[in-house]
């Protein structure tokens, strides 16, 4: 099979690659770049007007399968993903059960291969059964195709365990991303502590509960000399925190969320529900420094953190709503509208940010578009405005903050080894 | 007049005008509650239910009298007893309530913005009769009226609120309301029982209850939940009293003519010395029967919202 993708505006990360060209790719595999290629035989996408970027990949989604199906499974979590321009993504292990053996990495790589439309890479429990107290058969996990390992959701609260964790995982050179969170100083907080908590009268979760985590993590990596990803960052110290320990040579890497560049805990007027994340959104002055921290390259990936949840688990009181927010199909959208349009990174540092850098955290040989790799790739508009509808998303929740969202960059096309799964904006 | 929201949710969201129309009616009302006949037909025909996911008694008392004084179907509804046990959520009972042809529900939760969330989910009008550590919108319109009763006005006042400022919805709707009605707030606390930014919301903050208090015109004690001292927020009940409790020697330092308001019940001894409880500046019983008045104020005003009957006061 052959597919031309013509005229569109190309860029890469790795390879520099920024410029209107084709793509050919036959059987799946990126075969030429170049101009004036051969149209014989080919299925055509007229990307003129268009940008190419290597497929999305995100380092953090909940898929919820198993056990949680109601609220999104392989399948809708898969379909979700290529609505938004992701053709790879990496699930959390806290399902029901908990992905912290081998057989249930087997159960999400099998399943995703018989339902799933874009790549789907399983994340491996730190510790068994999100407990804290005992490590996961971690050798195992990584041989059972596991790419990262998280208790995500929770934190691994004992730093003792922390510690043997990333001792015993970088023996077999997998990452532990890291949930920052000091359970004690959030202190069932409800979201971020300040004068929106004041006035809502909700119990603050402070920016410490998330600050004094990262900086015991920062300090074991260090230590240990172990590789450290800090997930959904959402506090200026914790940008600040990072920052720092990547000049001493810490080997950490940092992602955020579309949300925390995008809201802050304003967005939580009217006890809404849907703005109740973990972390919580945060303030201004904090936005701007995950900004900035995008800017600077301190933070190196975006991820969604895509968190569906039934609606009947959003539509309660708001110490009582789960946390967490749909991802999939409004973060390119947010990262072009909030980051690329106001100037804040090229189209280049996105790619890095959404693509590149997360296939490599993950160690996944993809986020990039060469000659010899696999044709995952997407396709947007970067000028065409649109308005967020959570009614039409694909994934089986709605539970999304920017429902009405004016937003451009929609993807029109992702692409997956070379397949079309999302074609004029339309799922097939 | 009418009100603008079906609702009576918090004085976050209400305007001055209308805080001051409902005062203005609670004037009237208190005469009916004051008179030897308490039998009226403001409310006839119309059916209002209390729903309480929290005990309380003197704020179900006081709505459960203003309805029957006003002649209402009123009836009330427990979350020991109700569906809750079963599981039903909120807005569940509250269409089941509202299907049965309910206009108004009083309602009590602990959990902040509850009946925010049933404002949107049902035809009834919604009153919060305190919901977490949110709003008590009724407890804050009886301080007023009760201030308003023995200063004249709200404006220009000084008021020193006192206390666990974090926890209480009370401090909440007061400050909301009194900033609103142009009056001063200062309020006073344990470092860990004060919200952050509260200044954002245009009170002044101390550290030291004696600023606080100093030239006030009304010093409002607020209750200690004596287990937050378990939780580690304060040391001793003994040492909250010692740095945060109204004595006489404290009263001192507001106006000669300062008046005291609880919203009770009050732990004697620690957040009010008995002298100071029972005291002649103390209007804390006043405020009990004002609390009626001002609940069948905004019982009728509520119902009456969106008729021509407009009456004047």
């Amino acid at each position: 099979m052959k597919l031309l993708i013509k005229n569109g505006h190309v860029v890469d990360a790795k390879t520099g690659l920024d410029s209107v060209t084709d793509i050919l790719a036959v059987d799946g595999i990126i075969h030429d770049i170049g101009s004036d290629i051969d149209e014989t035989g080919c299925e055509v996408i007229d990307a003129n007007g268009l940008y190419v970027f290597p497929g999305l990949v995100d380092a953090h989604c909940h898929l919820r399968d198993p056990g949680y199906e109601y609220k999104e499974d392989i399948e809708t979590g898969t379909r979700s993903a290529a609505k938004g321009g992701f053709t790879s993504v990496a699930c959390m292990p806290n399902t029901n059960p908990v992905l912290d053996n081998e057989a249930l990495i087997k159960y999400v790589i099998n399943k995703a291969k018989t339902d799933g439309i874009v790549n789907v890479f399983p994340i491996g429990a730190v510790s068994k059964g999100l407990k804290g107290e005992e490590l996961s058969e971690i050798g195992e996990l990584k041989f059972a195709g596991a790419v990262a390992l998280s208790d995500d959701g929770r934190p691994v609260g004992n730093s003792s365990l922390m510690k043997k964790a990333m001792q015993y995982a970088s023996m077999f050179d997998i990452t532990i991303i890291s949930h920052c969170e000091d359970l004690d100083l959030v202190d069932e907080g409800l979201m971020n502590e300040g004068f929106q908590s004041s006035i809502l009268g909700l119990k603050g979760n402070p920016a410490p509960a998330e600050e004094v985590m990262i900086a015991r993590d920062l300090i074991l990596a260090e230590y240990t000399k172990a590789t450290i990803h800090i997930a959904h960052v959402s506090t200026e110290l914790g940008v600040d925190l990072i920052r720092n320990a990547k000049r001493r040579g810490v080997k950490v890497t940092a992602e955020t969320c579309p949300h925390y560049f995008t809201l802050t805990d304003n967005a939580c007027e009217g006890f809404n529900t849907n703005a109740k994340v973990n972390p919580p959104l945060r303030t201004q002055k904090d936005v701007d420094a995950i900004i900035q921290g995008l800017k600077d390259g301190t933070i190196d990936i975006i991820s969604t953190d895509h968190a569906p949840h039934h609606i009947d688990e959003k539509n309660v009181e708001f110490k009582i709503a789960a946390n967490g927010m749909v991802g999939f199909e409004t973060a390119f959208p947010l990262a072009i509208t909030y980051l690329v349009k106001p100037g804040h990174l090229t189209l280049k540092e996105l790619v890095y940010k959404m693509s590149f850098n997360p296939s490599q955290m993950l160690g996944l040989n993809k986020g990039t578009i060469e000659v010899g790799k696999l044709a995952d790739l997407m396709i947007f508009d970067i000028n065409e405005q649109y308005k967020v509808d959570v009614s039409k998303f694909e994934s089986k929740s709605r539970n999304s903050p920017f429902n009405g969202f004016s937003l451009y960059g929609q993807p029109q096309y992702t692409i997956v080894g070379g397949n079309p799964v999302v074609r004029k904006k339309v799922l097939l | 007049m009418n009100l603008k929201s079906k609702d009576l949710l918090g004085l976050r969201d209400i305007s001055a005008e209308e805080i001051e129309y409902i005062l203005n009616t609670a004037k009237t009302m208190k005469c009916i509650v004051t008179s030897n006949n308490k039998k009226t037909a403001h409310l006839q025909g119309k059916s209002i239910i209390t729903l309480f996911y929290e005990n309380s008694t003197r704020t179900r008392l006081s709505f459960e009298l203003a309805s029957k004084y006003m002649g209402a179907s009123a009836a009330n509804i427990s979350a020991s007893s109700s569906s809750v046990q079963k599981g039903e959520t909120l807005i569940d009972t509250g269409k089941t309530i509202d299907a049965m042809g309910s206009d108004i529900i009083i309602m009590r939760h602990p959990m902040s913005g509850a009946p925010h969330l049933l404002a949107k989910n049902v035809k009834s009008s919604i009153i919060n009769a305190g919901d977490g550590m949110n709003e008590h919108p009724t407890q804050a319109l009886l301080d007023m009226f009760t201030i308003l009763e023995k200063k004249g006005t709200l404006k220009g006042l000084k008021v020193a609120i006192i206390g666990d400022i974090l926890h209480s919805r009370v401090a909440r709707s007061n400050i909301w309301g009194l900033t609103k009605m142009g009056a001063e707030v200062n309020v006073s606390g344990p470092a860990t029982l004060m919200p952050p930014e509260i200044e954002k919301m245009g009170v002044n903050v101390f550290s030291t209850v004696q600023e606080a208090m100093l030239d006030a015109d009304v010093v409002m004690g607020l209750r200690i939940q004596l287990e937050r001292q378990k939780k580690g927020l304060f040391p001793t009940i003994r040492e909250y009293a010692r740095f945060f409790g109204v004595d006489d020697k404290r009263l001192k330092l507001a106006k000669e003519d300062a008046i005291v308001l609880h919203p009770g019940p009050v732990n004697r001894g620690v957040e009010l010395s008995t002298s100071v409880t029972d005291g002649e500046q103390s209007f804390i019983n006043e405020q009990v029967t004002n609390g009626v008045a001002v609940r069948m104020a905004l019982l009728y005003l509520l119902t009456r919202r969106g008729t021509v009957n407009e009456v004047t006061d």
